[in-house]
Order: C-alpha cells, then sequence, then structure tokens
C-alpha cells in the first residue's frame, strides 16, 4: 500500500510538469497582457514594469525561473493585486473555497446516499418517484440558475439567510452557497446509490443473509451499504473536480473570496502568476485526492489489493 | 430502471417555471425598515454609523501612487487627503492645505499647510512629506502608471522617463509647514489634479520600515479621515475611522466597507437584502426597467465625465480618406433612440466629443439641432457620394469588448446603418484585453466600440486623447491643425483664450470626424433611503466622511 502510494506521487510528478508548462505557455499566448489598459503607459515605466516582473526575459528562461520557484514553494507577486504574492492569495482563498467544498461535498454524501438508500428500498413506490424526479431536476437545473433563485427566496424575499460575501463568518453565510453546490451533487449520488443498492439488494449473499434470518436492518447497513458505495466512492474523483468547477461559478453569485474567484479574475486579468498557483494548486490538489480515492476503494472491495 | 410518472414531475416543473422570472419577488417586503427614516424629525442619526458600500472591484493596490482603476481610487480618497481637496458638489476646497497662494504667472504655487493635521500614528503631516510622496510617485521605480497627472510640475516629464533625478523636481518646502511647487507652465487645472490619488501624501517612515507590505492593515499609515482595518481580497475593505484627522470632529462614520461586488446581479441582490448602502457607479441597464418600477425612490442618476463613442480606423479602407462616408454612419443613427429605449439610464445623446465640463463650451456636429429626418436624408446624400447604393453597399464590422450593454447598442446601431443606408454590418465582440490588443493594431478594426471617463475636470483629457500618434488615439486620426491648437493651449495661460484654442480643435474634430459620438455617461446608482449626505458630481467622487446613515 505505502510503496503504491508512493509510486502513485512520483509517476505525478510529469503528469504536473505538464500542466505546469502548458498552463505557462497558453497563458502567455493569450493576446493582451497584464499591462494592457486603457491608460496608455511611458515606453519608460512599460519597460520598468516589465522588468520587475521578469517579462523582459525570453520566455524558456521565465519558465525555468517559475519553475525554480514553485520548487521553493514559491507562486511569485501577482501582477493584480501588487501588495500580495500568489502564495498569500492561494492561503486566503483557500480555506474558504475548502469550507464551501467540503461541506458541499459532506452534504451532498449525507443527502444523496440517504435518498438513494431509501428509493431502493420503496423501489417503485411514490416515495421512489419522488426522490428521482427531484434529483432529475436537480441535475438538469445548472447551479447558475439555482443559486441565484435560492438568493432571492431565502435573502430577499424571506430575509433568513444573507445574500452574499463572508459576513462575519458566521457559518449562516455558507449555508446557501453549499446548498446550491451540492444540490447537483446529490442528485447524482443519489441516482447511483440507487442503481447500486438495488442491484445489490438482489445479490446472492443479501439473499443468504436473508435466508439466515438477519435482521433487515443488519443486512442493509452491515452487508448491502458497503459494497453499494463502490460506484459512489469512484465518483467521489469526478465529484470533486465537479465541486471545484462548480465553486468558480458559485462563489462569483455568492461574492465568496475563495480560489475559484481568483481564478477567473485572474485570468481576465491576465494574472499569469496568479493563473498558474491556482492552476498549480488545484492540480496537486486532484492528483491527491484521486490517490485517497483509489485507497479508499481498497479498503471498501477486498477483491482490490494494490501491491 | 427509473419509472417516470408524469404527475410527479409536471408540478415540480411548474413550480420551478414560477420562480424562474426571480425578479418579480415583491421588493417592498424585504426592507424592514422599523419606523420613518430619520426617526420623528427626519434626521436622527442611527446609532450604528457604519456604511457598506458595492465597489465593483478590489483595489489594485492601496498605495495612491501605483495603483490604477476607480476601485482603488475610491477607497484611496477615504485613506488619504491631498492638499486640495474637493466638496461634495465637486468644487475645490483646502484639503491638507489650509490656504495657497498662486503667483501672477500662474507658475508658483505656495500652499500653507495645516499645522493640526495628522497621519493615522499621530505624526505631524508636514512639508516635507509632500516633497517625498511627489518625487516618489514620478520615480519610474514607483512604477507609477500616473505620472503623467504631474505632468505640470516642473521636471516631472522628464523625472518620470527617468532623465532626471528625483531630487530636480520644482517641489520644496520653505518650512515645517510652507510648500512650494512650481509648473513648466501655468496650469489652469493644476489645483485640481492636487485631488488625485497620484497627489496623495504617503508615510515615509512606514514605507521605508515595511517596504512592499507598507499597505497592509496594521502596517498603513495614512493622512485621510479613515485608516485601514482590514482588507479580506475579493471580499471587502474595512475602514475605521482616523481619530488624528484634523477634521475628525466633523467626520459621523465610524466604519465604512468597500465590498467587491464584480458580479453585477449579485450586488443587486445584496443590495435588496440589506446587505450595501449603495451600489457601485452603473447597473446592469437590463435592470433598470424593473429598478425603476420597483425602487423608484432608491434609484439614483447623475451626469458623469464620459463620452461613449465609436471610432473609425482611418489608416484602413473603407474608412481611409472618407469623410463623407463616416459623417453618413453618424448621421444615420438615432441617438435618442439608443439613449431612450436601448439603455435607458438616462445617458445624454452627444454629437460632441467633450463632456459638459468647467469652463468649457462644447461643440456639436453642425447638425446637431437638425431633425432625425434631416439627418438621415443627409446621409444618404453623403452615402451615395461616397459610392455606395443599394447595389453595391458598404460592408464593415462592428468591434465591441464582451458586455451586454455593448451589444446591445452595437445591434441597435447595425440595425439604424441597414434601415437609413442599407450598410451590412456585422458586430464581433472580443473579450477586453483581446480587444484593446486588437483595436490598439489599428490592422483588424473597421469601427470599435470605445468610451473615456476623463480623468481630472477639464476638457484638455478628452482633446489629448486624439493627438496624432497619441497612445489611445486609435482611430489614427493625425491633423495638423488639431495638434496645433493644442499645442497652443497648453501653453496659454489665459484661461478664455485656452478653452476657445480647445474648442477650436474639438470643431476641427467634429469635421473630421474619425469618431462617431453616441452619449455622455451617467452614473446609475441604488442608494437606501436611510444614507445621509448623498450629492453627486461630475467625477463622481465621493468621500465617506460626507456621508451618515439617518435612524431606520
Amino acid at each position: 500500500m505505502l510503496r503504491y502510494s508512493v509510486r502513485r506521487l512520483l509517476g505525478a510528478i510529469p503528469t504536473l510538469l505538464i500542466l505546469v508548462a502548458l498552463a505557462f505557455f497558453m497563458i502567455r499566448v493569450a493576446p493582451g497582457g497584464p499591462f494592457d489598459s486603457e491608460k496608455v503607459l511611458l515606453p519608460e515605466i512599460e519597460a520598468n514594469l516589465r522588468a520587475a516582473y521578469h517579462l523582459d526575459e525570453p520566455l524558456y528562461q521565465q519558465f525555468g525561473r517559475y519553475l525554480g520557484g514553485l520548487l521553493q514553494g514559491d507562486f511569485g507577486p501577482s501582477f493584480q493585486y501588487r501588495d500580495y504574492d500568489v502564495t498569500e492569495l492561494i492561503m486566503a482563498g483557500f480555506p474558504v473555497s475548502l469550507r464551501l467544498g467540503g461541506f458541499a461535498m459532506i452534504f451532498a454524501l449525507l443527502v444523496g446516499v440517504t435518498a438513494g438508500s431509501i428509493a431502493a428500498l420503496r423501489q417503485n413506490t411514490r416515495t421512489d418517484y419522488t426522490v428521482m424526479s427531484v434529483s432529475m431536476t436537480g441535475i438538469s437545473i445548472p447551479n447558475f440558475v439555482m443559486a441565484p433563485m435560492l438568493i432571492l427566496f431565502f435573502a430577499v424575499y424571506l430575509g433568513w439567510l444573507p445574500a452574499g460575501g463572508l459576513g462575519d463568518g458566521s457559518p449562516r453565510n455558507l449555508v446557501l452557497p453549499v446548498i446550491a453546490l451540492a444540490l447537483p451533487q446529490i442528485a447524482y449520488i443519489s441516482r447511483l446509490t440507487r442503481g447500486s443498492m438495488i442491484e445489490i439488494l438482489r445479490s446472492n449473499f443479501i439473499r443468504t443473509a436473508r435466508a439466515q434470518g438477519l435482521p433487515e436492518r443488519t443486512i442493509l447497513i452491515r452487508h448491502a451499504l458497503k459494497p453499494a458505495l463502490l460506484p459512489v466512492v469512484s465518483y467521489l474523483g469526478p465529484a470533486t473536480a465537479a465541486i471545484i468547477t462548480g465553486s468558480v461559478v458559485i462563489e462569483q453569485i455568492f461574492s465568496l473570496p475563495g480560489l475559484g474567484r481568483f481564478f477567473v479574475q485572474g485570468a481576465l486579468n491576465r494574472d499569469y502568476t496568479l493563473v498558474m498557483g491556482v492552476v498549480v494548486f488545484y492540480g496537486v490538489l486532484i492528483i491527491l485526492f484521486n490517490l485517497l480515492v483509489d485507497l479508499a476503494y481498497a479498503w471498501l472491495d477486498p477483491k482490490v489489493k494494490y501491491s | 430502471m427509473t419509472h417516470w410518472r408524469l404527475g410527479t414531475v409536471l408540478p415540480i416543473l411548474t413550480l420551478l417555471a414560477a420562480c424562474g422570472g426571480g425578479n418579480e419577488f415583491d421588493a417592498g417586503s424585504a426592507i424592514t425598515a422599523s419606523g420613518p427614516i430619520g426617526g420623528d424629525s427626519g434626521t436622527e442619526l442611527a446609532e450604528v454609523q457604519v456604511l457598506h458600500w458595492g465597489n465593483a472591484a478590489d483595489p489594485q493596490t492601496l498605495d495612491p501612487h501605483r495603483g490604477e482603476g476607480v476601485p482603488g481610487s475610491n477607497v484611496q480618497r477615504d485613506l488619504f487627503e491631498g492638499l486640495v481637496n474637493e466638496a461634495p458638489d465637486g468644487e475645490l476646497i483646502p484639503g491638507a492645505a489650509a490656504s495657497w497662494e498662486i503667483s501672477a504667472d500662474g507658475e508658483t504655487y505656495t500652499f500653507k499647510l495645516r499645522p493640526d493635521a495628522r497621519w493615522s500614528n499621530g505624526d505631524d503631516v508636514v512639508a516635507e512629506d509632500f516633497v517625498y510622496s511627489l518625487r516618489r510617485s514620478l520615480d519610474p521605480a514607483t512604477l507609477s502608471r500616473y505620472t503623467f497627472i504631474l505632468n505640470p510640475i516642473l521636471n516631472a516629464t522628464d523625472i518620470a522617463s527617468g532623465e532626471r533625478p528625483i531630487t530636480d523636481l520644482g517641489v520644496r518646502a520653505l518650512d515645517e509647514y510652507t510648500l512650494e511647487i512650481r509648473l513648466e507652465n501655468a496650469t489652469p487645472y493644476f489645483l485640481g489634479l492636487l485631488t488625485h490619488s497620484a497627489s496623495y501624501p504617503v508615510h515615509r517612515a512606514s514605507i521605508e520600515a515595511h517596504g512592499e507590505q507598507h499597505t497592509r492593515p496594521g502596517n498603513l499609515v495614512s493622512n485621510g479621515a479613515f485608516q485601514l482595518k482590514d482588507w479580506v481580497v475579493q471580499s471587502h475593505v474595512q475602514l475605521v475611522r482616523n481619530p488624528y484627522y484634523w477634521d475628525n470632529d466633523k467626520t459621523i462614520l465610524d466604519e465604512v466597507f468597500f465590498h467587491n461586488t464584480e458580479d453585477k446581479s449579485a450586488e443587486i441582490r445584496r443590495y435588496r437584502a440589506d446587505e450595501l448602502d449603495i451600489t457601485y457607479d452603473s447597473l446592469a441597464k437590463r435592470q433598470l426597467p424593473w429598478l425603476r418600477e420597483n425602487l423608484p425612490d432608491e434609484l439614483v442618476i447623475a451626469p458623469y465625465l464620459g463620452s461613449y463613442y465609436y471610432g473609425f480606423n482611418v489608416t484602413q479602407p473603407p474608412f481611409k480618406d472618407e469623410p463623407e462616408l463616416r459623417r453618413a454612419l453618424a448621421l444615420a443613427i438615432d441617438r435618442d433612440i439608443i439613449t431612450q429605449q436601448v439603455i435607458t439610464a438616462g445617458e445624454i445623446s452627444s454629437y460632441g466629443w467633450v463632456p459638459p465640463v468647467n469652463g468649457y463650451v462644447g461643440q456639436q456636429m453642425r447638425e446637431a439641432s437638425w431633425t432625425q429626418a434631416e439627418r438621415e436624408e443627409e446621409a444618404r446624400r453623403l452615402y451615395a457620394l461616397a459610392g455606395y447604393s443599394d447595389d453595391n453597399p458598404l460592408v464593415t464590422e462592428i468591434m465591441y469588448n464582451t458586455e451586454e450593454d455593448h451589444k446591445r447598442i452595437a445591434l441597435a446601431i447595425s440595425a439604424m446603418w441597414k434601415q437609413v443606408l442599407g450598410v451590412a454590418a456585422s458586430i464581433l465582440n472580443q473579450e477586453w484585453k483581446v480587444f484593446l490588443d486588437t483595436r490598439n493594431q489599428m490592422i483588424d478594426t473597421q469601427v470599435y466600440r470605445a468610451g473615456w471617463i476623463g480623468d481630472y475636470n477639464d476638457a484638455f483629457t478628452f482633446a489629448e486623447l486624439f493627438q496624432s500618434g497619441g497612445g489611445l488615439n486609435n482611430t489614427g486620426y493625425a491633423s495638423e491643425e488639431y495638434d496645433e491648437f493644442l499645442r497652443l493651449a497648453a501653453v496659454e495661460g489665459d484661461l478664455l483664450r485656452r478653452a476657445e484654442y480647445l474648442q477650436r480643435a474639438e470643431a476641427v474634430l467634429l469635421d473630421d470626424l474619425p469618431i462617431l459620438p453616441i452619449y455622455f455617461y451617467v452614473t446609475s446608482k441604488l442608494v437606501k433611503p436611510w444614507v445621509g449626505g448623498l450629492s453627486s458630481n461630475i467625477m463622481d467622487h465621493n468621500r465617506s466622511k460626507d456621508y451618515y446613515i439617518l435612524k431606520h
């Protein structure tokens, strides 16, 4: 297991290198630069600015410099937020995104698995249809539609929850964003759980357990749930990616100062270092998470062995 | 695997459809004012004096000499105070300087600083602070983008380009509280420039102690009515009262928040949920009809020092050496339809380039007083004169930066051209930075969308845009006559004659029409009824120290 993890991590290095290189050159190929604006700069001042950010060096040299910085954990200074380093901005934005994404994931799993299991147990009943139609609606409505609707209803109309921002940092501010971000995932997860649960409930070992006269609750929780969760677990990798991309939209709509907004604004402002920093950071995060998912898989399914 | 029954799905869809037009919720019920605004007298102050501004984006920096963009300026205006300040109506009033004298030739200014002015750490604000700050602002090492604001000061241009040492700047401290500034030439609008962030004083000791980090909460020392408390990037900047400010007794607000509201729809939702007291300077035009109907008393529209126009690329066909064709296109559009039906905030249809500014008579295209029918008649005549007809129509392209309002205007204009002249104009949008790049190259552009907000309240900030070879002159227009009038104006000390030169320059521009004027800007904001001290000025410069919160 340990050897497997180490091997996977080493294997991730070339992936990361390709990611860094692609991102580095692609954003520089994009037309427009960080210092373009409607105010025209004196040539001397523009030269000074470019020199201060090493943009006057040849590209390969800039790339080398960037890699060198990365090895020391230095993402460089932000072009847009001139008072900050990218590392600082990521450290400021990540906790917000982590809380938002983490809660959304936990919420999605709890609600999704519960609803899916209930639907499976009450297959083809009114409960089943209700759960499944709600989840179908959840999948169909994009979160940039759902989020403003939630805000209008709960913040503007009822006045129960804040419409945006972090406010004083109380959990109230995260309720709506977490729900909006989790809804599509709840939908997917409940459908996945329902499908695999139905299949498991029909399998031989469950029938054996029933024949032995085990109580239904034990059968469900001890025997059926674990194998039924396998597809859900393998979906966790894509779900993380979906939550990360979803948070880009949700953070914008709810004015939350998370990484997703840094990413979008960074791209619009041609803030090379900030965009690179977020890409690399998310890249590492997704690679790590995929590894965790594979390890969890081995724990859940005795048939899977890594050596 | 799943069995659908229509009966379960339909009610949900209907419910969702009902919520879909989300804006239809009754906003009135969201405002939970307890009793009349301002108490019984109407002027009673609220106990909590905190103001929440919607401020579009984050400041790029809080260093006044390195900043760019309106959001940053808005915050810096509360943090710092220049020698000269602005009253709420935009009139120039004493700031850090209590008074000043201008020499007879208009080239030397002597400022008497306030002996009671203090930095937010209690230090005195002295003349040397301004010497240090103005030099720093121009020092190429500071990387300022606004050095041109200080160009009128003696040797400033050479210092900004690194050709002279910063100590050569025509600024010196005569004694602790007397500052002398010498200019290259008499510059009538110089005092107004001293309200710009490039001329704000900065605190030398804290810059030397903290370097790049001097703008962080806890490090930043400022001399304005407020000081920095906190800055959460992408969320908000929080300021609190500066107890050392010389006029602190008159400051009513204790705290001010500048919220990042990059998403205009989110901004309106947050405003309606009472999380913002004032929104940023321009609301999404699409929302205006709804706001006018539902929050009519909170919608505040005011003139703004900006000009919205289309530029013709006069270095390439089809617009090169074709003034008649350009005039035909300029006459064919009905500006009143654009301002009254397409964007509707109350923008002013424009037939000239310079919006109303101090001491200047704006020029207009000679057809400005005609009826639209007459203009269209003339447009058709000129169009035919330029050699185009129904069989041989002009084919062109309007380029604009991606934004809904620009798109609507571009669509309207291309439709008007089609209808009146038969022009086949396609429209194309590009993302902002790509657009800036494209239009600057003057190769692919034919007609491009542009707007200009004045840097200071004087016609020159508009006039200089179309100098030959000017960095923002993306039309490629080059007129010796125009340039000559600008040169004359730049060295003219007599205000009236100077204005006349600039007016004649504008007349030349409107004869040649490298641009197609469309409208003059207005600001449109939502303001809560309990915000007191609201006033407007053409530059939309607001200072929180003039505001207060009424009881509500």
